[in-house]
Formats: structure tokens, sequence, C-alpha cells
């Protein structure tokens, strides 16, 4: 795994609809500056910087790396963009930390950011190529199936997606930076929201929304204030036309959680880790990755959901944050999990924090369901 | 309606229009306008009025002989919606009269605010003025106000020419006849359609294309209540529907069947578009629609 990593540095912005008052420009810089603050750090301390976000047509920006590389004092310095549609944020995250795993830089400023308001995601999802067969319209659309056969292959009760919408939501009021805020959520409010993409309701989707959040990233050395020692990291993908592909559990996710979980010693994840943020947008993701991460035996996901073992308050709190279905900034929202779980092992998580959490994982997936980005952060030096 | 012999339009209008001695306080301010400078007077109390005026209104007192400049920016305080302008207002679209206190001022000076409409007004709303083309000393060479720039719109616009080439053009040309192209890998020995150059899996190539059925099975599907372009009426499904004989899935419309009779391990067959509209397009195959055959039992 190279040389020791640490995170110690974490800054958001409050993640809403419409930003109007910033441009990207201030967006990346808001997240940034509080990251820096966090660290008691300034640009002038940062070796190289490493942005990520979604696909260009989302802001109509073309390689908004360059232009915004003065804005995040990347001047005279190495500054790169990571691209892995929506694991992207968790990409990003991954590459800087290689940069100070291998002993290129002591410290890297990361950076991810979505202003979702500059236009509309499911039409840049869903540009309609000439000569293109496909009739996927939006990401609700692509993934609606894959889920349909989840419930299928497990048997799951219809109620496991409204349950997930519910806990994440109620996590949400307890975090300053969520976007979808719902005072009194519950299960009819959910059962009451329409179809979208059947089986996903409206209230069962993430938002839309504007944000950024940044990390500093450090080497041993130089480490300032809290650090979340980083115990593993880990990135797969697999292509997402293939025969016999299984979309429901993707084995490049099982292969890149086998992965980091052998980095970090992690034998038995459900025991093991003390609070995870993982990239659901669609509720039924959360049982679905339970499975895929090996937190329960195929098939048996939604039955985890369904005890409340995942809840602030159960014994393996998934998305304490509120999650991506709370806050869905696309391009940062991997690294907002990133971010939330070294948040959880600082002790920085606010009202949302769970009691001694000392190990978490970060989690992000992207594409198709066809990128992975995963790390696991402690609060003890590996 | 026959006219009234005693109903007649007239005008009065004083030849050239009246003139108006402004005075020296005035007349600064209105020179200073045409200089597209706004300046107030201040009051022996210290307050800056704007318009100024030669006394101050609440102690009949005359002003002091400073002018200071303010705005250009201002507060709105308060604003009443125009629906219909009439000939003599500043504005041919609907807009606000408002009473809008310039930075540095203590009093309001009443104008016209270019809104949306009235949803974007407020008071406390920020505005700056919109100048005339040609400023001659008047109250109307500021044209107007409106709010702050704080979005602009950038169109971008990118055209292509795609071509389709190598297999996809194989595949299509297939389509423009009615067939379904298919390819197996040399290797792994899975069949790929739409036809392709190479094995997403193994990287190796596929021998040449054959003609798979155009029935298979749908293995899962999505009921969209979003409308699509292609689908323009909701609901529609979209299937994943494995081919007979191949081992991928292929995206396509469901049709011919109410969305929510749609079943996953349905038979289904491509429907396909008269032959003398057919061109080297998916939109040859109008949906896929059930074959009425027994349920196929999914793994």
């Amino acid at each position: 795994m190279g040389n020791r990593c640490a995170v110690i540095g974490v800054g958001q912005t409050h993640y809403t609809t419409k930003r109007r008052d910033v441009s990207i420009a201030g967006l990346v810089r808001e997240a940034a500056l509080r990251a820096l603050e966090d660290a008691g750090l300034t640009f002038k301390d940062i070796d190289a910087v490493v942005i990520g976000k979604a696909p260009d047509l989302f802001e109509g920006v073309m390689m908004p790396e360059s232009y915004l590389a003065d804005a995040l004092g990347a001047a005279g310095k190495p500054m790169m963009r990571v691209h892995t549609a929506g694991s992207v944020g968790g990409s990003t995250a991954l590459v800087g930390a290689s940069l100070i795993q291998g002993g290129v830089h002591e410290r890297v400023l990361v950076v991810a950011f979505e202003k979702q308001s500059e236009s509309n995601a499911t039409w840049a999802l869903s540009t309609h190529l000439p000569f293109s067969a496909s009739l996927v319209v939006g990401a609700g659309g692509y993934f609606a199936p894959h889920i349909r056969e989840y419930m299928r292959r497990s048997g799951a009760p219809g109620h496991i997606g409204t349950l997930v919408a519910v806990k994440d939501r109620l996590n949400a009021l307890k975090n300053p930076y969520a976007h979808l805020r719902i005072p009194g959520i519950d299960q009819k409010m959910v059962e009451s929201t329409p179809m979208l993409w059947e089986p996903i309701r409206y209230l069962e989707t993430c938002p839309s929304s504007d944000g950024a959040c940044a990390m500093v990233l450090s080497s041993e050395a130089a480490v300032t204030g809290t650090p979340a020692w980083v115990h593993g990291t880990a990135m797969r993908s697999e292509p997402i036309f293939r025969a016999s592909r299984d979309t429901v559990s993707p084995q490049a996710g099982k292969d890149c959680a086998a992965d980091v979980y052998r980095q970090a010693g992690i034998a038995d994840p459900r025991r093991q880790i003390d609070v995870a943020e993982v990239y659901v947008p669609f509720s039924w993701y959360e049982p679905m990755w339970l499975e895929n991460l090996g937190f329960a035996a195929e098939g048996e996901g939604w039955k985890l959901t369904e005890s409340g073992a995942t809840a602030l308050d159960g014994d393996i709190p998934w998305n304490a944050s509120g999650g991506v279905l709370s806050s869905n900034p696309i391009g940062a929202s991997g690294l907002i999990r990133f971010a939330e779980a070294a948040l959880q092992v600082r002790g920085m998580a606010g009202e949302h924090q769970v009691d001694g959490a000392r190990t978490a994982l970060g989690h992000a997936y992207g594409g198709g369901a066809q990128f992975f980005a995963m790390w696991i952060v402690g609060r003890e030096r590996p | 309606m026959p006219s009234d012999p005693l109903v007649a339009q007239h005008v009065l209008e004083f030849p050239g229009g009246y003139t108006r001695t402004t005075g020296p306080v005035i007349g600064r301010f209105l020179t200073e306008l045409r200089a597209r400078r706004i300046v107030g007077v201040r009051t022996a109390e210290g307050r800056v009025l704007v318009p100024p005026l030669e006394y101050d209104p609440e102690t009949g007192e005359p002003v002091t002989g400073e002018y200071t400049e303010v705005g250009p920016a201002g507060t709105v305080k308060t604003w009443a919606w125009v629906e219909q302008p009439l000939d003599s207002h500043p504005l041919d679209r609907p807009f606000a009269w408002a009473l809008i206190e310039l930075d540095g001022a203590d009093t309001a000076l009443l104008h016209a605010v270019a809104a949306d409409n009235a949803k974007a007004m407020a008071a406390g709303m920020r505005v700056w003025p919109v100048w005339s083309d040609r400023p001659t000393g008047h109250i109307t060479d500021i044209s107007h106000f409106a709010p702050e720039v704080t979005k602009i719109v950038s169109n971008v616009r990118a055209e292509y020419r795609l071509q389709a080439g190598g297999a996809l053009r194989t595949f299509l040309e297939g389509v423009e006849r009615g067939v379904l192209l298919a390819g197996r890998c040399e290797r792994c020995a899975k069949v790929y359609v739409p036809y392709r150059l190479n094995c997403p899996e193994c990287g190796q190539s596929l021998g040449d294309t054959f003609e798979v059925p155009d029935t298979g099975t749908i293995t899962t599907f999505a009921i969209n209540n979003l409308p699509d372009p292609r689908a323009p009426e909701v609901p529609f499904v979209s299937a994943y529907i494995l081919l007979d004989t191949t081992d991928i899935p292929m995206i396509a419309l469901i049709g011919d069947v109410p969305a929510h009779e749609v079943r996953q391990g349905m038979r289904v067959k491509a429907v396909w578009v008269p032959e003398s509209e057919r061109t080297a397009s998916m939109a040859n195959i109008r949906w896929f629609a059930p074959t009425g055959e027994p349920d196929v039992e999914l793994s």
C-alpha cells in the first residue's frame, strides 16, 4: 500500500438545489478553503491538486479543471482531473491518496463538485446519439431494471426500498450540510410519491444538488490536527456490455471490496467496520450493496435493512450522513462518502457521529455500476 | 356602431412642450445625469436627498451646497406592478414602479424596474440603472433599473457528423434487411448481438456474422413514467431482451401489451415496420411484442 496517508482536513458546502450565489470556481473554493481551515493550512502548504467531477456535459464547461486550477491555488503545481462517472469522487480521493502513498507529495488537496443546476443530468445522460439502440432515460431508467431483478432474485418485500428512503432522510436531519431535509418523513410519505421508473418511486431517488467537497490528504510526516488514517484503497472496473455480466451484484464491486478488506485486515465487514458511507442513489441499492460488499450473504441484504441494523442506532450504520439519497452533487457524491467516513473516525461528524467509530468504509460506484472506488479509514495508524 | 356626431377627439398640447427652469439644485442633478452620474444633495442635518431639492422637506431649511455621488445601484424599498404599460410609460412591457434607495442616499427615487414578472420583484432587491443611449439631461437618461446580473445563459452547441462504421454498419445493414446479426467469441463462445468486432470479456475477435432470431425473453424491465422522444407516451416499458441463442440482452421498447402486464420471463418478438419504411436504423423495430408463448423460468 506504500507510505502512510491521512485525511487531515474536510470541507463541504451546504448541498442545495441551486447555489445561485456562487460561480463554479466560488463553489469549489468554498469547500477547499473549509478543508484547509480544518487542517490549519493554506493553499501554500499544498503540493498538488486533484479534481474530479462527472461528465463535462453536466455544466457544459469543457475541461473545467483547466479553468479551476488557479481558483484552487494550483498555479505552479501539479493539477489533474479524474473522471470515472458517478464514482469519480471516490476515485479522486484515491488518486490523491496514491500521490501520498507513492511518496510523490506530502500534502494533496482533493476536490470534487457538481453544479447540477447549470443544466439537467437526465438530459446529459440521455443524449440519444444516432444509431444507438439504447432506450435508457437517465440514471433511474438504467438502474430500475436491475433493482427489479434484485427484488425477483432475493424475494425481498416491496417496502424495503421505502425503509432506506426514510432512514437516510432521518439521518439527513442530523447533518447540517444535507440537501433534502424532510421533517416528518415516513414510509407513508415515500409510498405516496409517484413511480418515476417503476420500481423506483420519486422519494426513493436522490436529489439533484449543487455542491462541492474537499479533503486535505497528508503524509505521516506532514500531519496536522486530527488524522483519519487510510487503511486500504481499491478501484475496479468492468465492461458494461459483457455476456453473463451480473448487473445486480457486479464482479468489479466484489473484487474491489475483497481488495480493500485484505489491505485493511478485514475478514468480517459487518463486525469489523463501525460505519459505512456507501453510494446509494436509489434506495434499493442499500440491500444490493450490503450483499455486494459482503455485509450480508447473497439474497439476505434486505433482511439486514429491515432489521434496522443499518440505521444510525443499528450495529452497522450505513450513510449516517443521509447519503446520496439526501445530497447528490454527482461528481462530489463519492468524495462526500469518503470524507464522511473520515469525519466519523476523526470523531468530527457532529450530530450524526456514530459513537466510538474507529473503522469506516467509504464507497462509490459509477457508470452502469461498472466503476468502483473504496477506502477504509481508521482512527489508529495502520 | 354608428359614430355619435356629438363626440370629437381633442388634443391639448402646448406647441413644442412646456419649458421648466430647473433651478440650481435640480439643474445640477440633471447635468450630472447627462454625464451618467447620480448625485444627491446634503441637508444641514447631514441627510442625502436623491433626487435633490433646494430645501430640506422636513425642516424647510435650505440644503447645503454639498453634492455627493450616490448609487449607481440601489435597494427597492417598495414597488407596484404594471401589467399593462401605457404609451407614456418608460417600458413597453410589464414592469414595476419602485421606490429605490440608491446606495449613499437617505431618500428613495421613483423609477421603473424591468423584471420578468411580479414574482421576480421583492422589497430589498438590488437594482442597477440601465442608461439610455443618448442622455439629454432628463430623468429618462436612466432608461430604467434592472436587477443585478446573477446568471448568464451560455449557448453551447456542438454539431457532429457521425458515421456508423465497422461492426455497427454491418449490424444496421442487417437491420435494414430485417435481420439481426450477431457474432460469436472465438475464445469464450459467447454470442454478442448487436454484432461487434471484439469480445469485451476476452478481447478476442468475434467470428463472422450470423443471423439470430428476432424472438427472445424479457430478463428484466423498467416501467418509465417520464416520456422520451422515442417513446413519447407514458408509461412505456424499456426491457432487457435476451434474443434466442444469444448471451447478452438488448434494451428495447415493449409494445402491444399494457405496461403492468409485462413480466420477467415473458416471450417477445420484434415488430418490424413495413418493408417500404425500412432504413439502416433500429427504428426499423417498432418494439417487441408478446408472442403468447408460456413464460420462461428465470434462474
